[in-house]
């Protein structure tokens, strides 16, 4: 029996790190989508931990019940067909289990793939979040700043990162403001997300894209709207417009620092057109690049739903 | 020169140039070897020419412990990367490559001839059949599956590995960001073990339906044949998938094609679509047959018959259909909006009741039993509770908006590995040591078999259970490396060392088996379990037509019913037995295959044309070569038996 | 070989048996084959990319040929094996010869509308829709012409064994196997032909 206490052990420690001193990033949500999500993963835990303990119970039950050395050498075990009933509850109970996280799941999704409820009156930031090869692109349409590989956010707002990439699949996290999303080249994604209070957090792209997938971080500042303000301020001031020659080179396979631009690359380099959510229609095929040239003064309206 | 420049390795080092000069050293020692001891001709009349079900079987099984081997290597390395932070022992290049042939080796050259091993050399035994309905399809399926894995395998060497990911998600896959022919490798080797395993599927199938013994009807089968039987519809239903998405990444790659590109149409959400609407079934494909290997076991060392029939057929029919409506749940991520992330979550969800099922029928199995705790048994055990674990965390999985925050991370590989390992592999091991008697006529040792188990138990679980943790802490999948700072560095040097505990338990298998073959008595009977199905029914060693006579059962326990209640298991007489020949066809026409894919992965295209022929040209030979088999006679058999009998 | 007398030749001996109904599973697979083309197909179709799209590209006429001619050898290679289950190996053959001739002419007219596409500009790499339509048609065309192969060499072994348990059972399954290429192809008549006409 000592890997049944092992391992009884092991979940006691992985409960109490879980609670314990240093909360994981996960679970130690900043925003309201992170919020409902650590509530999710904390409630299906505790549940499910409850179902092992049982199926522990039973097996070290029995195992120790029935075993051979401590049977009778003429015991025969009996020929046992099986009990509706038994069976029945067996059914029953993960029935029952599973229709509540259905029911909690789908009331979650509706949540995180919607505006923040806590937010509701308030307009969203539109930030389109693009990638390349190994980097991130933030362009705030609103106030015609784009950054690289940083972003700032004001607290207290709903934010409505629209995602592609200039590559490879990439997916969009800041675990600490709520779960990932994928950029894909031809079309765009919508991450609904907020944060309630001031403070730094990681961002990365969490799906491999190649090389340089380790280092495809970025850094999330969030701050009040004042000085979200002050900054973009800032930005106009001192940062030197985005040139198409610029962004073509900022393109490049490879990792670069923190930037910052006045101007933003979707004037001349718009996010791709199919729009991928379950209402829009598949359009034809204007994904190519020359096309997308072509219809550029398109850009301004299709990307809202 | 430039004509061989293509095939040198991309991204040499100094590992890869060691394993070239031991792969060589290797391949000079087989040929020698077999030189000196004149083994060539036992070789070819024995084993690559056979067509016997069970010899075939033993030849997946090597090739899949051999994978294993190779697999694990790659595990370790990956590790031992990630032990501690900013580690500098793989660039990132090799990281990629590495994890890479980890996984399709894993899945597609381990564990698919893994139970491919236990469907060969089990079920006709277990249906009291002289062979599978097709042997000679059989021998090609494997040679298929063999050559394809020797395909993939000197990728490694030549021309650079596969660097996308198992998954080979484009268009990182495609031309553009992944210029080496690695992935090519990867497409055109998994399409050719791919058409191997579909056949084994349309035989394996065939077999079942069509050569059980009578009385034999389908509700009085063996678990494991039915387990067999339903992961073969599975695969009938989704290869063909992976086939069309195969061929097409090949043709994005090979013919500058757009399926899959990012310009003039191409959808690389498409490949993800196909690729995991084969590839959920897949695991589905890898954990029934173990399913079925559990029951067995855990039946037979119990002493009683297995709980819940009914359900537990039932619930694997269940579970394979709802395994086809579930694929978009690994890709919750990709903005399909909720409604439809919420029914791939509820569907997925629900296949947590009918494995739910299963468990508590295995406890229901164990209740009231004489629980002997052998080997194979331990590893059933094991597997309830770390398998309940892994189950519960795919549900956890399943919540698609929580799903957001898994998703990419060590959470993900936590998961599947917990269910993976005890899952699969445990069965694997359990059914290794289980059969191993019926195969080679020896038990393995029992105290270093516990010991094997233990370790891998324990190895198993430093291993993966920290990364739920530094999952949930942020540290995402498939990364070469992490910064001291994120503060991962603890908890992945648990897991390395839990990966240099489980190698510990590999190499006591190994030992097990050197200690095994020298030191094991041979005098075990037909029967050294006190098992209740048809295998154990024949002699061990077992005969090539496994059966003297045609057995007759009553119910799905026929040797349990002949032991126990009086059964008259071989009511007929002796008669003349018709066997298949053995034939060189199936190896020759693997062979080519691998020529042509290896013409294909250098775009070669004249070796290519002529290795197609080549292929064509089999088939044709086959086609008007007039094989009736031959007929053993009846007194050749009864002296057989005879001598078998005189053995116990 | 036993032979059982009671059923028909082609499934007299118990390989036979086998071999029809594994053949059934094989035509299964290959179900599930053509689907995932399908589907891939409709996924597609309107990715046209900078390349022309289906209307654009499909002509009616050679199209109807080719079906006709697919028809026929479906319906040719059934009087085939009615008349090799009256044991009439002459007529028999006469019926497969013919068969294997109508689908040749199919094979020509598919031939030459790749051809005409080529040339209008649709080829292999033109887009997403070209590609994913020479595949699918392409595929099936692969399956006609393997076929040719394959019913050449059965009909010399029926020409030079006669009518037995194993030439009966290769031309039974060979008669499944076109039979199975003519429902495929009146799916792609009507879900990529007139589908893309419209």
């Amino acid at each position: 029996m000592k890997v049944k206490s092992a391992l009884l052990l092991l979940v006691l420690t992985i409960a109490t790190v879980l609670t314990g001193c240093e909360p994981l990033m996960v679970l130690d949500p900043k925003g309201p989508q992170a919020e409902r999500q650590a509530h999710d993963i904390l409630l299906s835990i505790g549940i499910m931990s409850f179902i092992v303990i049982v199926v522990f119970a039973i097996l070290i039950y029995v195992l120790i019940k029935y075993r051979a050395s401590k049977a009778s050498p003429d015991y025969e075990p009996p020929h046992i067909e099986g009990n509706k009933w038994v069976e029945l509850i067996c059914v029953g109970i993960p029935v029952i289990i599973v229709t509540y996280f259905s029911i909690v799941s789908v009331q979650s999704n509706n949540i995180v793939e919607a505006k923040p409820i806590k937010y509701q009156d308030k307009d969203p930031l539109v930030i389109y979040a693009s990638s390349s090869d190994w980097k991130w692109h933030f362009s705030y349409p609103e106030q015609n700043i784009e950054t690289v590989n940083y972003l700032y956010i004001p607290t207290d707002r709903p934010i409505e990162f629209k995602l592609y990439s200039y590559g490879p699949i990439t997916s969009f996290w800041i675990p600490q403001l709520g779960g990932q999303k994928y950029a894909m080249s031809d079309m765009v994604t919508t991450l609904h997300l907020a944060a309630d209070e001031p403070g730094e957090m990681m961002g990365r792209n969490a799906n491999f894209s190649g090389k340089g997938t380790a280092e495809n971080t970025f850094n999330v500042t969030a701050m009040s709207e004042k000085d979200f303000d002050k900054w973009v301020k800032d930005v106009k001031k001192t940062a030197k417009p985005l040139s198409e020659k610029k962004f073509d080179e900022l393109l490049k396979p490879g990792h670069l620092g923190q930037m910052t631009f006045t101007g933003t690359h979707l004037k001349f380099s718009p996010a791709p057109e199919h729009d991928h959510s379950p209402s829009a229609k598949p359009e034809e095929g204007q994904t190519d690049h020359s096309k997308m040239e072509m219809d550029m003064d398109m850009s301004d309206h299709q990307n809202h739903e | 020169m430039e004509f061989f420049e293509r095939f040198a390795i991309p991204n040499p080092s100094l590992a890869i140039y060691a394993s070239m000069v031991a792969i060589g050293l290797t391949v000079v020692a087989i040929i020698a070897g077999l030189t000196y001891f004149k083994k060539w001709g036992y070789l070819w009349r024995e084993w690559l020419t056979t067509v016997d079900h069970k010899r075939i079987g033993i030849m997946y099984l090597l090739s899949a412990l051999i994978m294993l081997f190779r697999g694990g290597v790659d595990a370790i390395m990956l590790r031992a990367q990630l032990a501690v932070p900013d580690n500098k022992l793989l660039d990132p290049q090799h990281y990629n490559e590495v994890f890479s042939t980890h996984g399709v080796i894993m899945v597609m050259f381990m564990a698919m001839p893994f139970i491919f091993a236990f469907m060969n050399y089990v079920v006709p035994l277990q249906i009291g059949a002289r062979d599978v309905a097709f042997p000679r399809l059989n021998a090609l399926s494997f040679w298929l599956f063999f050559f394809g894995a020797m395909l993939f395998n000197i990728s490694f060497v030549i021309g650079g590995s596969p660097d996308a990911g198992w998954t080979s998600y484009f268009p990182l896959a495609g031309n553009d960001f992944s210029q080496h022919v690695g992935t090519n490798y990867y497409m055109i080797a998994i399409q050719i073990s791919g058409i191997g395993s579909l056949m084994t599927g349309i035989n394996m199938i065939t077999t079942i339906m069509k050569m059980r013994a009578p009385g034999m009807t389908l509700m009085k089968m063996p678990m494991f044949t039915w387990s067999v039987l339903v992961t073969n519809l599975i695969i009938v239903t989704v290869f063909p998938v992976i086939t069309v998405a195969l061929a097409m990444g090949t043709m994005d790659r090979l013919f500058g094609t757009h399926f899959f590109a990012t310009t003039n149409g191409g959808m690389d959400m498409l490949w993800a679509n196909l690729f995991w609407v084969w590839g959920h079934p897949e695991v589905y494909i890898l954990i029934l047959p173990a399913f079925g290997i559990y029951s067995e076991i855990i039946s037979t060392f119990a002493g009683r018959n297995l709980y819940g029939y009914k359900s537990m057929v039932a619930s694997m029919v269940i579970i394979s259909a709802l395994s086809c409506m579930v694929w978009a749940h690994h890709f919750f991520t990709m903005g399909q909006g909720a409604v439809a992330n919420s029914f791939f979550s509820i569907t997925t969800m629900m296949i947590a009741v009918p494995t739910g099922v299963k468990i508590f029928n295995w406890l229901f199995t164990l209740w009231k039993g004489k629980i002997r705790f052998t080997v194979p048994m331990l590893y059933s055990l094991g597997f309830i509770p770390l398998f309940v674990i892994g189950g519960m965390t795919g549900v956890m999985l399943a919540m698609s908006a929580a799903d957001y925050q898994y998703h990419n991370t060590m959470f993900l590989v936590a998961h599947f590995h917990n269910t993976i390992i005890p899952g699969v592999v445990f069965a694997m091991l359990a059914g290794l040591t289980y059969y191993w008697p019926k195969m080679f006529g020896f038990m393995l040792n029992e105290r270093i078999g516990k010991w094997s188990f233990w370790t891998l138990t324990i190895g198993f679980c430093l291993a993966f259970f920290p990364m739920y943790i530094t999952g949930l802490d942020g540290q995402a999948r498939r990364m070469y490396t992490y910064s001291e700072a994120t503060g991962y560095g603890p908890l992945n040097m648990v897991s390395f060392v839990g990966a240099g505990v489980m190698a510990i338990s590999f190499a006591l298998i190994v030992y097990n088996v050197y200690y095994s073959v020298r030191y094991s008595p041979r005098n075990i009977g037909a029967d050294p379990w006190d098992a209740r199905s048809l295998e154990w029914a024949t002699h061990t060693p077992v005969p090539e037509y496994n059966f003297a006579v045609e057995p007759q059962v009553a119910s799905s326990e026929g040797f349990w019913d002949a032991k126990k209640k009086g059964h008259a298991l071989f009511p007929g007489k002796v008669e003349k037995i018709h066997m298949p020949n053995n034939s060189g066809v199936p190896f020759i026409m693997g062979a080519i295959f691998f020529v042509l894919g290896f013409s294909l992965v250098f775009s070669l295209w004249i070796p290519a044309i002529l290795s197609l022929i080549g292929i064509l040209a089999c088939m044709a030979l086959r086609s008007f070569e007039q094989d009736h088999g031959r007929y053993i006679s009846v007194k050749e058999i009864e002296e057989t038996e005879t001598k078998l009998r005189g053995a116990k | 070989m036993k032979v059982d007398h009671s059923l028909p030749l082609e499934y007299g001996t118990k390989q036979n048996g086998l071999n029809i109904f594994g053949f059934w599973v094989f035509l299964a697979a290959e179900i599930m084959l053509f689907a995932t083309l399908f589907t891939s197909y409709f996924t597609l179709e309107h990715r046209t990319g900078s390349g022309p799209s289906g209307t654009e590209i499909f002509e009616i006429a050679p199209v109807i040929i080719e079906t006709l001619l697919l028809l026929t050898s479906s319906f040719t290679i059934g009087l085939g094996v009615h008349a090799m289950r009256l044991g009439r190996k002459k007529a028999m053959m006469t019926f497969f010869v013919i068969t294997l001739l109508l689908g040749l002419g199919f094979l020509g007219f598919e031939i030459d509308e790749f051809i005409t596409y080529i040339h209008d500009g649709a080829t292999l790499q033109t887009s997403a829709f070209t590609a994913m339509l020479m595949t699918t048609l392409g595929t099936h065309g692969l399956h006609v012409t393997f076929g040719l192969f394959w019913g050449t060499a059965i009909l010399l072994q029926v020409k030079k064994r006669g009518l037995t348990p194993e030439t009966a059972n290769k031309s039974f399954i060979f008669s499944l196997y076109w039979h199975f290429l003519d429902v495929v192809w009146i799916f792609i008549f009507s879900f990529i032909y007139l589908k893309g006409m419209m």
